[in-house]
């Protein structure tokens, strides 16, 4: 503690530099932190899967509808224990495509046993069940466009014409938040009944089913009997687990993430090797000085420590400061929020940036003190002649 | 003196001592080349995409929608609405009737060659004249499909992209199974990710009826495409949105494009402020290290403004020279790179290969110089305003 001193007046010799290295750290991990929540973003979902569900889509294609009447046959199966469809309804609000959001009719109270991540308090539950034209909207959607409970939500579908072709009006009856950092608060959803009743055509189809095993060791093959109870149908579907297939969704998006990650990546060592540089420069500068303390007798564990501590000291407030801001960011909500629906820095990545940090200093004051630490007061004091 | 002759004089002389600062130098050049390699190839995505979906030329050809619909996957237009579209104005007539393409756009799922998963591929259904309104479409390998038959062409993106898309191959769509007969090149647009069939055949195996998605037409000019506009418009009949192929695509890649270039320009502010911090250490620390030299340098009569040009034109080269090695090191690696991914806007997948245009090239080297100079200066103001005496006496 008693040499905190001469660290400190170390960094404050030259301040400039202190302060360019400070920048570019700080630079570098605000980067690492926005790189992580784009990634967690493309493949959003997959941590928060419920093990204990399926999904279960038509087999050509997700595009392609399922009988409603699906959902009867498949709760009869052994080891299902519940079944909700969704239906890709396709709203446009405000004749703006840029306002993209996800709209889904489905059942208001299967759905929300079967995703109770989805948490919306009981009076606006009761208010959905009761409303005929209600619907709920997630946290982040609401504050997007800042919608409350009680507004009128007018949407217009291409894919779902309303009967007379006027436009579909909804009553956002609630709000919901997700359980978990990662839950998809971006959707909208609203009742079947209203919908079916309403719809100039297509009566008596959904889009997919979400279902409940009740053994989710054996979802696998719960899957595999779904699928053979409707096989050699004119509605044959796929079946798997939720997990399974957000993973295969976000492949989708496949070389754009992956070669984006990989670029950034690439910056981000970049401008540690550039910073680290810096870094290791200023304590060669000094070699003669180490030589002094040397020579009044600090030993060299000690010589070690105090420039180590420096250089960590640098990464940990440039680097810190930068995954704050980079956090802080996130909590201000997705930038894009059609294209990244969900947008937080999970811890995983808080940790594995805190490692970098220390990486950093100790990498690039190691070199350097060790040797500062080999070094001979003899040469040392000459060296600068 | 001859004041260009000084800074020519000085400059050389400072460019020469770099060899004796080979880290600082290299770790400038390293971090402006690395902008510059990222700068490059997040927008060569971008550009490889919007070339992947546009259409040379393609300002004669109009497409059909209900209006209403964000793409051709939202949108329906039953049997006597394409009838009262093929009647309008303004279109080719040849030989064999009206040069109209009523088309189905679905999706199948394919796997990834590249990882075997799932992917979401475009199926066109498309009509005789198809073909012909879009001029530049050519088989390169096998036939073209027979009309009435289960037989299917692929782009050539598509084929390069999803597992069984090979000619000869046969693939099952739900209860029905198709033959891969050719492959082909062109078809304006994301034509080269997409499979192709006949539209009669499509429409049963995807239980549409006699309902399409799209109308492409072939105007007898760019000219006439208001009359054929104005005409559905005008029709109390039809509620359609009429665009040129080639706005279509713009707006059908738009989202993608535009947040990729975002992206691309976000991370490459962030890192060229990373690289600006660096080049600026090292200036400083050149400037530092060479105090007495400066000043000597004063002291013989040499200018302030010399020895500020020397300065910047030394942190320029280093940025100019880890900018051309950047960019190089981008276009080796990322020019040509084969991907696909999906458009969100069309809900199906697009393949292209990332694309680096002599004009990116060039905003790359302008991004190095700037960063270049604006490291160099304040360092070097700080060099000429030095005070001569006690530079002198430095060590």
């Amino acid at each position: 503690m008693k040499f905190l001193g001469i660290i400190w007046g170390n960094l404050k010799r030259k301040k400039l530099r202190t302060s360019l290295t400070l920048l570019s750290v700080f630079v570098a991990f605000l980067l690492f932190g926005l790189l992580c929540t784009i990634k967690e973003s493309f493949t959003a979902g997959v941590a928060v899967a419920g093990a204990d569900r399926l999904i279960v889509r038509h087999k050509v294609s997700l595009i392609m509808t399922l009988p409603e009447s699906y959902r009867a046959r498949m709760e009869r199966i052994e080891g299902v224990s519940s079944a909700v469809h969704f239906t890709w309804f396709n709203g446009i609000y405000q004749n703006e495509p840029k306002n993209f959001f996800a709209t889904m009719p489905t059942d208001p109270e299967p759905f929300l046993e079967l995703y109770p991540e989805f948490l919306l308090p009981e009076e606006q539950k009761q208010a959905w069940l009761t409303t005929r034209t209600g619907c709920i909207v997630g946290r982040a959607l609401a504050d997007r466009f800042g919608w409350k409970v009680g507004d009128r939500l007018p949407l217009m579908s291409p894919l779902w014409p309303r009967e007379g072709d006027e436009a579909w009006e909804f009553d956002i009856v609630g709000i919901f938040d997700g359980a978990k950092k990662g839950t998809d608060t971006s959707g909208m959803y609203f009742r079947y009944d209203y919908f079916e009743e309403a719809r100039a055509n297509g009566k008596g189809e959904v889009g997919w089913y979400g279902v409940r095993v009740a053994d989710p060791d054996r979802a696998e093959d719960v899957a595999r009997m779904i699928d053979a109870e409707f096989a050699n149908s004119p509605f044959e579907t796929k079946a798997e687990p939720e997990g399974a297939f957000i993973q295969g969704f976000a492949q989708q998006i496949g070389d754009i993430g992956t070669m984006l990650i990989a670029i950034v990546s690439a910056v981000f060592f970049t401008i540690l090797l550039v910073a680290g540089n810096t870094m290791a420069q200023s304590v060669r500068e000094r070699t003669v000085e180490l030589g002094v303390l040397k020579a009044i007798g600090f030993t060299n564990e000690r010589v070690l420590a105090l420039v180590l501590v420096e250089s960590c000291i640098i990464a940990i407030i440039g680097g810190g400061a930068g995954l704050a801001t980079a956090w802080l960011i996130t909590l201000g909500g997705s930038p894009a929020p059609s294209m990244l629906a969900v947008f937080y820095l999970p811890t995983y990545y808080i940790l594995a940036g805190i490692a970098f940090i220390f990486g950093l200093g100790i990498v690039s004051g190691f070199l350097p003190a060790v040797q500062a630490m080999r070094l001979q007061i003899a040469v040392a004091l000459r060296r600068h002649a | 003196m001859n004041w260009l002759l000084q800074v020519i004089s000085i400059s050389i002389f400072s460019l020469r001592t770099i060899p004796q600062r080979t880290g600082a130098a290299l770790a400038t050049a390293v971090g402006i080349g690395g902008v510059v390699a990222v700068f490059v190839g997040v927008l060569s995505i971008a550009e490889g995409f919007r070339a992947a979906m546009t259409v040379p030329g393609g300002k004669d050809v109009a497409i059909v929608l209900r209006s209403g619909a964000d793409s051709e996957m939202t949108s329906g237009l039953t049997r006597d609405e394409t009838r009262l579209i093929a009647d309008s104005p303004g279109i080719v007539r040849g030989a064999e009737g009206a040069l109209v393409s009523s088309e189905l756009f679905v999706m199948i799922n394919l796997p990834k060659r590249s990882t075997g998963t799932d992917a979401n591929v475009p199926l066109r259904g498309v009509e005789k004249a198809g073909t012909e309104i879009r001029g530049d479409l050519k088989i390169v390998e096998g036939k073209m499909f027979e009309l009435g038959k289960n037989e299917i062409i692929a782009g050539a993106g598509a084929a390069r992209a999803f597992a069984g898309l090979d000619v000869g191959k046969k693939i099952r769509v739900g209860q029905n199974e198709w033959e891969v007969v050719g492959l082909f090149t062109g078809g304006g647009g994301s034509a080269e990710s997409e499979v192709w069939t006949d539209a009669a055949v499509l429409q049963p195996a995807y239980n549409r009826g006699d309902t399409f998605q799209s109308v492409y037409v072939k105007l007898t000019s760019p000219e006439a495409f208001q009359t054929f506009k104005d005409a559905l418009t005008t029709n109390p009949q039809l509620k359609v949105k009429t665009l040129l192929q080639s706005e279509f695509l713009a707006e059908q890649s738009s989202m993608l494009t535009g947040f990729i270039q975002n992206v691309g320009v976000f991370i490459t502010s962030l890192m060229a402020l990373g690289a600006l911090f660096g080049a600026l250490n090292t200036m400083y620390s050149a400037v530092s290290a060479r105090t007495r030299e400066i000043a000597t340098l004063r002291a013989l009569g040499f200018g302030a403004t010399p020895i500020v040009l020397s300065v910047l034109v030394e942190s320029l080269f280093l940025a100019i020279v880890g900018g051309a090695l950047g960019a190089a090191a981008a276009y080796f690696a990322f020019d040509g790179f084969k991907a696909s991914t999906i458009n969100f806007q069309t809900f199906s997948q697009v393949a292209f290969a990332f694309t680096v245009t002599p004009q990116l090239l060039v905003n790359a080297i302008i991004w190095a110089a700037i960063i270049g100079l604006v490291g160099g200066l304040f360092p070097a103001i700080r060099a000429a305003r030095m005070p001569i005496a006690t530079a002198l006496r430095e060590t």
